[in-house]
């Protein structure tokens, strides 16, 4: 076996020393390691997006990287961003947009639309299905998708107002 | 996926990037890893080592040097695409990295693995010939610089040699216009077909194809003035995807697309 490697990497704000053999995915490292299975592999092949996490804030698929390439890093996850009573704003606007129905490209979903409001508060339709690209749903159609991103950006307030429009 | 076992190295300078490659004559150096991660999963790649260089101080980042703009190799699609620099200076280079992939594959892909890998569907290749560049290959032999023209050898074929890396793309900073148009993979977004036009500003225009062939080629007919059966079907790629035939029909309309813009 190829020798193991020493990593230190932050994860959901917990930092973690441990030694990983090399071909260990990032995601694999999540999932297996951390039982932090929130994270999902949908593809396992760079094309779906449901493992999407935030490397050093930026959104990146843990299925194409090795974890020790996250070494010295701070990884967010899915359950990093909110909890049962404190959800993020972005869960919440899943939650009442139903955005949402399988529920297993969401984690990916709300991880990538996280890094598009970081730095565009206020996206355009257009722009948030150009920023949710790399993350296919087989499910929902990707309308509510949408919806729940402009819920969290404050752009729409509930499904009421939003069957209105 | 698993892929085969390797050992992995990171380094922190060229140098230290050279004498690894050196030393393990299989192993290869991992940039951004959004080729060559997919491709080891595949198990069509299964190198000894990898030798990260995605950290390369020095290796990161846009300049402007006199008239000639340095990318340094490891440089993201991501900061290609937000750098006010290019966007001014050149402007088809963040056009086209804003349609490379899904936003996630442009925080990590990188420019100089895009070009050493010479992947057929590629979208830089074409603006690199488009624009003139010259790309900085070095080895611990030394340095040398070769033009776009000669750098795409094939099919995943570059001019760089074993025991040696791609370190910087130099760019003359004398764009008029440009123009990038490309018929995208509904599912991946690589190019079937993409067309790069670039104007001069001492009149010359130079354009150059992607996607369609084993590898990126200028389009010297478009050069040349003419607007139709640019390139030969014969000369294409054919999958069930897009025909020859169909991908050259696709070139004559990318082409009038883009000098549309020009
Ligand atoms: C889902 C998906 C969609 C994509 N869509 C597109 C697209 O639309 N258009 C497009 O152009 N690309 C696309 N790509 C490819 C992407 O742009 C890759 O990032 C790029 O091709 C490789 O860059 P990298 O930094 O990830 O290189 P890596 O994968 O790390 O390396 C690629 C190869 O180059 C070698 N290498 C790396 N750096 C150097 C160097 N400095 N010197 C010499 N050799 C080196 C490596 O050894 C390896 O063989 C896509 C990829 C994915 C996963
Ligand atoms: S599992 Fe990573 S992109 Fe599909
Ligand atoms: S909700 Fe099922 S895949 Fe998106």
């Amino acid at each position: 076996m190829a020798d193991k490697v020493p990593i230190t990497l932050t994860v959901n704000g917990t930092k973690h020393s441990v030694h990983v053999e090399p071909r260990t995915l990032l995601v694999q490292f999540l999932r297996e390691h951390l039982s932090l299975t929130g994270t999902h592999v949908g593809c396992d092949t760079s094309q779906c997006g449901a493992c999407t996490v935030h490397l050093d804030g930026m959104a990146v698929k843990s299925c194409t990287m090795f974890a020790v390439q996250a070494d010295g890093s701070s990884v967010t996850t899915i359950e990093g961003i909110g909890e049962i009573g404190h959800l993020h704003p972005l869960q919440q606007g899943f939650w009442e947009m139903h955005g949402l129905q399988c529920g297993f490209c969401t984690p990916g979903m709300i991880m990538s639309a996280a890094d598009l409001l970081q730095h565009n508060a206020k996206p355009s339709e257009a722009e948030i299905r150009h920023a949710l690209e790399g993350n296919f749903c087989r499910c929902t159609g990707y309308h509510n998708i949408v919806r729940a991103v402009q819920h969290a950006s404050g752009q729409i307030q509930n499904q009421a107002q939003a069957a209105d429009d | 996926m698993y892929t085969a076992e390797f050992d992995y190295k990171k380094v922190s300078s060229v140098a230290d990037a050279l004498a690894a490659l050196k030393a393990h004559p299989d192993a290869k150096l991992l940039a951004g890893g959004h080729s060559l991660i997919p491709t080891m999963k595949l198990r069509l790649a299964s190198p000894s080592a990898l030798i990260d260089v995605s950290s390369i101080p020095g290796l990161k980042g846009i300049r402007l040097e006199g008239d000639v703009i340095v990318i340094g190799a490891m440089t993201t699609h991501r900061d290609i695409e937000h750098s006010s620099l290019l966007k001014d200076k050149c402007p088809i280079l963040p056009e086209q990295a804003a349609l490379i992939g899904d936003p996630m594959v442009r925080n990590k892909g990188t420019i100089g693995g895009s070009l050493a890998h010479a992947d057929p569907a590629a979208d830089y290749p074409a603006s690199m010939l488009a624009l003139g560049a010259k790309m900085k290959i070095e080895s611990s032999s030394g340095a040398r610089v070769v033009t776009a023209d000669d750098f795409f050898v094939g099919m995943f074929q570059t001019a760089v040699a074993e025991g040696e890396m791609l370190t910087e793309i130099h760019i003359p900073a004398n764009t008029k216009s440009s123009a990038y148009e490309k018929f995208a993979h509904p599912a991946s977004r690589y190019a079937i077909v993409g067309v790069a036009v670039v104007k001069h500003a001492d009149g010359t225009t130079r354009a150059a194809l992607t996607g369609a062939g084993a590898s990126a080629v200028r389009l010297p007919k478009l050069e040349a003035g003419s607007i139709s059966s640019l390139v030969s079907a014969a000369d294409l790629l054919s999958d069930n995807f897009a025909s020859a035939e169909y991908r050259a029909h696709l070139v004559d309309v990318m082409a009038k697309k883009a000098l549309a813009r020009v």
